[in-house]
C-alpha cells in the first residue's frame, strides 16, 4: 500500500525561534533545540522551516517541490513554465553522506507569476493564484508535491531523525530570522517524505504535536472554500485554516484562537460585555466547523508573526519564553534552555490563548 | 361459500385464578376485547379485536393478564408472507385501501445498524464527560460565510448580522405531530419537554391549539398543504416556521382526517366547521415547481419580518439531493429530510412500507451535495424517521445533519407500545385520540417528564460517545465521517455513505 494515502496520527515535539528585531542567524540554534527533545520522536520524520533564507530572490515565490519519481518532473516544470517566469531553479543541495531512505527528488524555483494571469481573473490575487497552482500540482500530478510556496522562506523536511534531517539538508548553512522545527513521533511506519512537519502555503509554516479528532469535518469544510487535502495528515487542515481565516477572511489571530479553540459555552455565558459575548458566540455559529478538536500543540509561522497555540483543554505541552533578542516556542523548556542562557518570562501556554510574537524591523 | 374466520394477531391469556373480576380492562379497553359473562361471572375475550398495545396488562391489579402473539398460524411461506394473506383477506371483504400507522416495519436494509463508532486510543486521549465540559449546543439556522469585524478606537464593531436561528441545548427536535393526530395531552407533554430542556417541538399540520401557546416561543409551526390554523399569530407567536411539502411515511400523498375526528376544539383550531373532513391535498396547490416555493418561503418571511428561521420538509426520495440543492438554494434557512421508517398517524400501508429511501443515506448525499455545491452553510439539515436510540442519533449527525426529529422515540416514552393502530383513534394510551375518557389517562405533568427524561438520557450518551472519540462539541462530529466505519456494506452503500469500510485507517 501506498502509504501516503492513509492519515498517520503521531506524537510529537516542536520548537521555534523568531528574532525580535528580524536579523538573521544560523539554523545551528534550531537544530540543538530541536535535537534536545530526542525522547519526543522515533526517527520517522522531522522538518524545518526558515524565513529569510533566501534575501537574492526575497521578492520572487519560492516553491520546494518534492517529486516521488521522475516521470513527473517535465509535466510539473511545463505546468510551471506555462504560467511563471522561472527566475532560477535549482535542485535543493544536501549532504550525500547519510543512511536516509526513501529519498525523493527535491527541487526549488524562484518565480514570478506571469502578468497576464493575474489579470485573467479580475478578482484573484497572487497569493490566490498561488494557492491555485498548489492545489493543482499537489492533486493532479501524481508524484509531485508542493512542500513550501512562500517568499524568502522554504521547508526542509522528510524520515529521520532531527539531527539526520538537518544534516542532509544543510540547515546549518542557512541564515534566517524565524525558524520553527519539528520532531515526529508517528505510530506506524512512513516511508513518505511528504507526511512530515513543518506544512507550508504560501508564507505559512505549521508545525504541530497532536491528533485531531475533528479532522474529517475540518477537511469538508475547508473545501467548501478551495482547499484540497493531499498530504493525508491532519497538520494540513491547520495550516490551511489559518490562511483561510488570516488571509481570506482579514481575521485577528486572537480571534482566531478563538475559532480554533473556541471558549466554552459556560465562559461566553458568563461574559457581561453584551458586544464580546455576541461575537464570540457569532463566531461558533458562523465558524463551528472550524473548530479543531482533539488534543494539539501547534506553532504557526508566517513572514513578521510566531504563534503559538493549544487546543482548548490543553492536552499537549508548549512553553513560551524569551531573552533579550529572541522569543521562544517549544514543547518543553529544556530544549528552549539549551541554546538561551538568560531565559526570561518561561511560562506554559494557556488552553485555547494565542501567544502572539511578532518582529519589530530595525531600519 | 365459508366465511373465512378473521385470525387474530395477539390472544389474552387470562389467569383465572388469578382474576378477580374487577372489569377494569372491560372498562378500560377501547378496542372491546374484553368482555364480561354475567351468567358464568367470568371475564371473556374478543381475540380479534385485540391490537397488542398492553393497557390492559398494564393496569390489572393482579397481574392476571398477558398478552401473547397468537401461535395458531397460517401456513405461510417466503414469499407468501402471513401479512400479504391476511391482508388480501380484509381487501377481499372491503375493496378498500390498508391504513397503517406509524412507520415503515419491513427488512430494508437498516443502515444505522452497519455503522460503527469509532474512540480514541494512544494518541489522543479520550475525554470525561463527567469531568470535562461535553457541548452539544446546536444552531437551527443560515449560517454566514464568514465574519466581518472591526476595531474602532478600541471597540469591537460586529459587522456580521448572524441570521435567525433555533437555540437547542440537543440536537434533538420533536417531530412534527397534528392536533388531531395525537391528543393535547400528547402535545403539550412535548412541548413542556421541549421548553424545559431548551429544545424544541413541532405543531404538526393541525394549528396551534390556544392551550399551548405558552410552548409557543418553542414550537415549530407547520404550513402544510391544507393550511389548517395557518394565521398571523399562529406564525408571529412561533420560534420557526416549516412548510411541510412531504413525509416519509406517505411521500406524495396528502393526508385525511375524517369529519367525525374533527371535534369543537380541533375545528376551531384548524379553522375548519366541525365535523368537516380535514383534506390535505398531495401537493400545495399554490407550488407546482421550485420558483413557487421560493415565493411561500418569502411570504412566510415577508409575514415574520425575517425574525425567524423558515424551514421545508421533504420526504427522502430517489432525487433528494438536487431536490434539497433546489430548496436551500430557494432561500431557506433549514430543510428536513424525512426517511422511509418515518412516523405517521394513518397512511396506506402500501405507501408507507414502499416509497422513499432511508434517511442514512439521504442524510450522506443531500450533505455532501450541499458541499459541493458551496451552500452547505447556507442551510441547516435535520434529519427524521425511524430514530430508535442515542446512537442513530449521532450517526446521523456525523454523516452530517446538523440535528434530528424523534416522533416516535418520543411517544414510547409516553406510553406507545407500537401497535400501529393510530389511525382507528383508539388508543389506549391516551395518545393518538380525541376521545375524552381515553386522552385523560396521559397526564401532560407527567408525561413532559418523561419525555424530558428520555432527551436527558440520550443526551448523556452522546456525551459519552463524543467523549469517547476525543471530542468536545458536536460541531467537531457534524459531518466528521472519518468518525464512522461501515460494517458488512458493499461498495455502492459504503460511497454512498461516504464512510470507509471496517478495517481501513485514516
Amino acid at each position: 500500500m501506498d502509504d501516503r494515502i492513509c492519515k498517520i496520527p503521531s506524537g510529537c515535539g516542536v520548537s521555534g525561534i523568531i528574532s525580535k528585531n528580524g536579523n538573521l542567524f544560523s539554523g545551528e540554534r534550531i537544530i540543538l533545540s530541536i535535537c534536545n527533545m530526542v525522547e519526543r520522536g522515533n526517527g520517522l520524520g522531522s522538518g524545518f522551516a526558515g524565513y529569510g533564507i533566501y534575501p537574492e530572490f526575497s521578492d520572487k515565490w519560492c516553491f520546494h517541490i518534492m517529486y516521488n519519481s521522475e516521470k513527473d518532473i517535465e509535466t510539473c516544470e511545463d505546468y510551471l513554465e506555462a504560467n511563471f517566469e522561472i527566475i532560477h531553479s535549482e535542485s535543493i543541495p544536501t549532504n550525500k553522506n547519510h543512511k536516509l531512505k526513501n529519498i525523493p527528488i527535491m527541487w526549488r524555483y524562484f518565480l514570478k507569476i506571469k502578468e497576464e494571469k493575474i489579470n485573467e481573473e479580475a478578482k484573484s490575487t497572487e497569493e490566490d493564484f498561488i494557492v491555485k497552482t498548489v492545489m493543482f500540482i499537489n492533486k493532479k500530478i501524481e508524484s509531485a508535491f508542493v512542500i513550501s510556496s512562500g517568499k524568502n522562506m522554504g521547508i526542509f523536511k522528510g524520515v529521520g531523525n532531527p539531527d539526520e534531517i538537518a544534516d542532509f539538508f544543510k540547515i546549518y548553512d542557512y541564515k534566517g530570522y524565524l525558524w520553527i522545527s519539528h520532531n515526529r513521533f508517528p505510530t506506524n511506519t512512513v516511508g513518505w517524505w511528504g507526511g512530515a512537519h513543518p506544512f507550508g502555503i504560501l508564507n505559512w509554516a505549521v508545525v504541530h504535536n497532536g491528533e485531531i479528532s475533528s479532522y474529517g469535518i475540518n477537511r469538508r469544510y475547508l473545501e467548501n472554500f478551495g482547499y484540497y487535502c493531499t498530504l493525508f495528515t491532519d497538520t494540513e487542515v491547520i495550516t490551511y485554516l489559518f490562511d483561510l481565516l488570516y488571509r481570506k477572511h482579514k481575521i485577528d489571530f486572537e480571534t482566531i484562537g478563538n475559532i480554533l479553540a473556541s471558549p466554552f459555552w459556560f465562559q461566553i455565558e458568563r461574559i457581561e460585555d453584551e458586544n464580546c459575548k455576541n461575537f464570540l458566540k457569532s463566531l461558533r455559529i458562523i465558524y463551528g466547523p472550524g473548530l479543531i478538536n482533539g488534543p494539539f500543540g501547534i506553532i504557526v509561522a508566517n513572514s513578521e508573526y510566531m504563534v503559538g497555540l493549544n487546543d482548548r483543554i490543553k492536552l499537549r505541552p508548549l512553553v513560551a519564553g524569551e531573552d533579550e533578542d529572541f522569543y521562544y516556542l517549544s514543547s518543553e523548556e529544556s530544549a528552549i534552555r539549551i541554546i538561551s542562557k538568560d531565559l526570561k518570562n518561561v511560562y506554559e501556554i494557556e488552553a485555547g490563548k494565542p501567544v502572539i510574537f511578532k518582529i519589530k524591523w530595525q531600519k | 361459500m365459508a366465511k373465512v374466520k378473521k385470525i387474530s394477531e395477539f390472544v389474552v391469556d387470562r389467569d383465572l385464578e388469578k382474576c378477580i373480576k374487577c372489569q377494569a380492562c372491560v372498562r378500560m379497553c377501547s378496542n372491546d376485547v374484553h368482555i364480561y359473562d354475567e351468567e358464568f361471572d367470568i371475564v371473556r375475550n374478543d381475540n380479534s379485536k385485540c391490537v397488542g398495545c398492553h393497557f390492559c396488562e398494564s393496569i390489572c391489579p393482579t397481574e392476571a393478564i398477558e398478552i401473547k402473539r397468537n401461535t395458531s398460524d397460517i401456513k405461510e411461506n417466503y414469499h407468501w408472507k402471513k401479512e400479504y394473506i391476511v391482508d388480501i383477506q380484509k381487501q377481499a371483504e372491503t375493496g378498500g385501501v390498508i391504513l397503517t400507522g406509524m412507520g415503515c416495519d419491513k427488512h430494508y436494509k437498516n443502515y444505522f445498524d452497519h455503522i460503527l463508532l469509532n474512540a480514541s486510543q494512544v494518541t489522543n486521549p479520550s475525554i470525561d464527560p463527567l469531568r470535562e465540559p461535553m457541548e452539544l449546543k446546536t444552531f437551527i439556522g443560515r449560517k454566514p460565510d464568514r465574519i466581518e469585524y472591526e476595531f474602532k478606537n478600541g471597540n469591537l464593531i460586529l459587522k456580521t448580522k448572524i441570521p435567525p436561528q433555533l437555540e437547542l441545548e440537543t440536537p434533538i427536535m420533536f417531530s412534527a405531530m397534528s392536533f388531531g393526530s395525537i391528543s393535547l395531552n400528547a402535545m403539550k407533554s412535548l412541548a413542556k419537554a421541549a421548553k424545559d430542556f431548551g429544545t424544541y417541538w413541532n405543531t404538526g399540520e393541525g394549528g396551534l391549539p390556544e392551550e399551548l401557546y405558552e410552548y409557543a416561543d418553542r414550537c415549530i409551526v407547520q404550513v402544510a398543504s391544507g393550511r389548517f390554523g395557518v394565521n398571523i399569530d399562529y406564525l408571529e407567536k412561533a420560534g420557526a416556521i416549516e412548510i411541510k411539502i412531504g413525509q416519509g411515511a406517505k411521500p406524495g400523498i396528502g393526508g385525511h382526517l375524517p369529519g367525525e375526528k374533527v371535534t369543537e376544539q380541533i375545528s376551531k383550531t384548524r379553522m375548519i366547521p366541525e365535523g368537516t373532513d380535514a383534506l390535505s391535498p398531495a401537493p400545495h396547490h399554490d407550488i407546482y415547481s421550485i420558483e413557487d416555493l421560493k415565493q411561500l418561503i418569502f411570504a412566510l418571511k415577508e409575514a415574520t419580518s425575517y425574525k425567524k428561521p423558515v424551514g421545508v420538509k421533504i420526504a427522502a426520495v430517489h432525487n433528494v439531493a438536487p431536490i434539497a440543492s433546489g430548496i436551500v438554494r430557494a432561500g431557506v434557512d433549514y430543510i428536513v429530510i424525512d426517511g422511509v421508517r418515518g412516523g405517521t398517524g394513518a397512511a396506506p400501508k402500501i405507501i408507507r412500507d414502499n416509497v422513499g429511501i432511508p434517511i442514512e443515506i439521504a442524510i450522506a448525499v443531500v450533505d455532501q451535495r450541499l458541499r459541493e455545491e458551496g451552500i452547505r452553510n447556507n442551510a441547516s439539515i435535520i434529519a427524521a424517521g425511524g430514530f430508535r436510540k442515542s446512537s442513530d442519533v449521532i450517526k446521523a449527525i456525523a454523516l452530517g445533519a446538523d440535528a434530528v426529529y424523534i416522533g416516535t422515540a418520543a411517544l414510547i416514552s409516553l406510553g406507545c407500545h407500537l401497535c400501529q393502530k393510530c389511525y382507528t383513534g383508539k388508543c389506549n394510551w391516551g395518545i393518538a385520540t380525541q376521545d375524552p375518557y381515553l386522552t385523560k389517562r396521559l397526564n401532560p405533568e407527567i408525561g413532559a417528564k418523561r419525555v424530558y427524561n428520555l432527551l436527558r438520557a440520550w443526551s448523556l450518551e452522546i456525551k459519552e460517545m463524543l467523549g469517547g472519540m476525543g471530542i468536545n462539541a458536536i460541531e467537531s462530529l457534524r459531518g466528521n465521517r472519518e468518525q464512522l466505519r461501515g460494517i458488512d456494506l458493499n461498495e455502492i452503500e459504503l460511497k454512498m455513505l461516504g464512510i470507509k469500510h471496517a478495517g481501513e485507517a485514516w
